[in-house]
């Protein structure tokens, strides 16, 4: 087994294990998704108007949770310093940690998508489209996020700053999503445009985030 | 193959840890680093891996088999055991060594030279500190590298464990590796040369 993957399954297999965080996102996503109907009303035309919009809100909020742990575990524990000295280049090795957090994170969020659209009054026929663009714009989320986790280590800090860091970088990402979510669901305009820059939005930062985020951590050396 | 470090400097939090410090080690060779705390054996060992950046100086390794970094040809033993405590004793070391690029041929050899086999299948949070040493320990062992850079051994180990510890040190440097470790006693080796730190 190559060490690419070694690293993958090693980070699916403690967050899945107890004390790991595989299922706080979905929990989490559920929750928020779950309250909003709550806060605005029992009015249907509405909610399925708006729907598209909290489910990319919520699914953005989840795949941040956990996040800043990403690198704070394996710092504490001198894990880090390991995979720094592996025959792998630390580019690699940090996408691997991300592609290991999105199949624990982020893929729950979309595999429980239509059954959360059902309560925000989202026609069958939409749920699909919807996610997929969860499915294709939830790596973006991961990648974009993975330089401010390597960050809040290399500035040993963490929590807060990773959102204020992470937040604004992930606009394009909301705006696409949801531009794709609702022309699939409301119409009138073409689904293929925005969905397509959702697509090219994930690409750019599964090659720019680990980049970024291996940078961050040599920088942090010390 | 050889490793030298010429005029070396580290600069650590704005403080002046160490500068103008050279040294050489050659293959069969172990090179023990002393001195008082804080007068930066760790970051000497932290410089050569690669983990700090060096303020000034030069470290080279001659004859490598590769062109690699000397990080990538080196071992680390710090002070953390990079045990993760969920994943089994078996699990974490056969993941080590297969990200270190050595494959799970070794593990149970690894799992025997440290005399963790019998708690292999334990998950790594229930381990003494002793315990999760020799884990640590097993991965010199099952990914073979020729540079060892040990942090204080000998830390945490019974009598028992160092003499094992000092066995494996020895059938390393008698196959042709090389061992930088800081120190503060006797780590169990014959007469290993010795770097003295912080007597300028």
């Amino acid at each position: 087994m190559s060490a690419f993957t070694a690293l993958i399954l090693r980070d699916i297999r403690l967050a899945i294990r107890v004390g790991g965080g595989a299922l706080m996102g979905a929990l989490f996503f559920l929750i928020v998704v779950t309250m909003m109907p709550f806060a605005i009303g029992p009015d249907l035309n509405l909610l399925a108007r708006i729907g598209p919009a909290i489910l990319w809100l919520g699914a953005l909020l989840a795949s941040l949770l956990a996040l800043d742990r990403l690198f704070v575990t394996d710092h504490e524990d001198g894990s880090l310093d390991l995979l720094m000295m592996g025959d792998m280049p630390l580019e690699l090795a940090v996408a691997a940690k991300a592609i290991a957090h999105w199949l624990t994170t982020a893929l729950p969020l979309v595999v429980i998508t239509p059954v959360l659209g059902l309560m925000l009054n989202i026609e069958i026929d939409g749920m699909g489209a919807l996610a997929l663009t969860l499915l294709t714009g939830t790596p973006a989320l991961t990648f974009i996020g993975l330089t401010g986790a390597a960050l809040s280590v290399a500035l040993r800090r963490g929590g807060l700053l990773l959102a204020v860091l992470v937040l604004p970088l992930t606009i394009p990402v909301l705006i696409f999503g949801v531009a794709a979510a609702n022309a699939a669901i409301v119409g009138p305009a073409p689904f293929g445009p925005p969905f397509t820059i959702l697509c090219a939005l994930s690409l750019a930062s599964l090659v720019l985030g680990p980049v970024a985020a291996a940078a961050a951590l040599r920088h942090g050396l010390e | 193959m050889q490793l030298t470090g010429e005029n070396l400097a580290c600069v650590r939090g704005g403080r002046q840890v160490f500068s103008r410090l050279s040294f050489s080690v050659s293959r069969g060779e172990a090179l023990v680093v002393t001195g008082r705390n804080g007068v930066g054996k760790s970051s000497l060992l932290r410089c050569i891996a690669g983990l700090v950046r060096l303020a000034g100086g030069q470290l080279k390794l001659d004859g490598a088999e590769r062109e690699t970094s000397v990080g990538e040809q080196a071992h680390y033993l710090g002070h953390q055991d990079a045990a993760k405590p969920s994943l089994t004793v078996r699990e974490n070391l056969s993941f080590w060594s297969q990200y270190l690029g050595a494959g799970v041929a070794a593990i149970e050899a690894a799992l025997e030279a440290v005399d963790l086999a019998p708690l292999a299948g334990l998950p790594a949070g229930y381990l003494s500190a002793g315990q999760r040493r020799r884990l640590s320990i097993a991965r010199l062992v099952a990914a073979p590298r020729p540079l060892w850079l040990l942090d204080e051994p000998t830390s945490a180990l019974d009598v028992q464990s160092q003499a094992r510890l000092a066995e494996l040190m020895r059938g390393h440097l008698a196959s042709g590796g090389m061992i930088v470790a800081a120190a503060h006693g006797p780590i169990g080796l014959d007469n290993p040369r010795e770097l003295k730190m912080g007597l300028e």
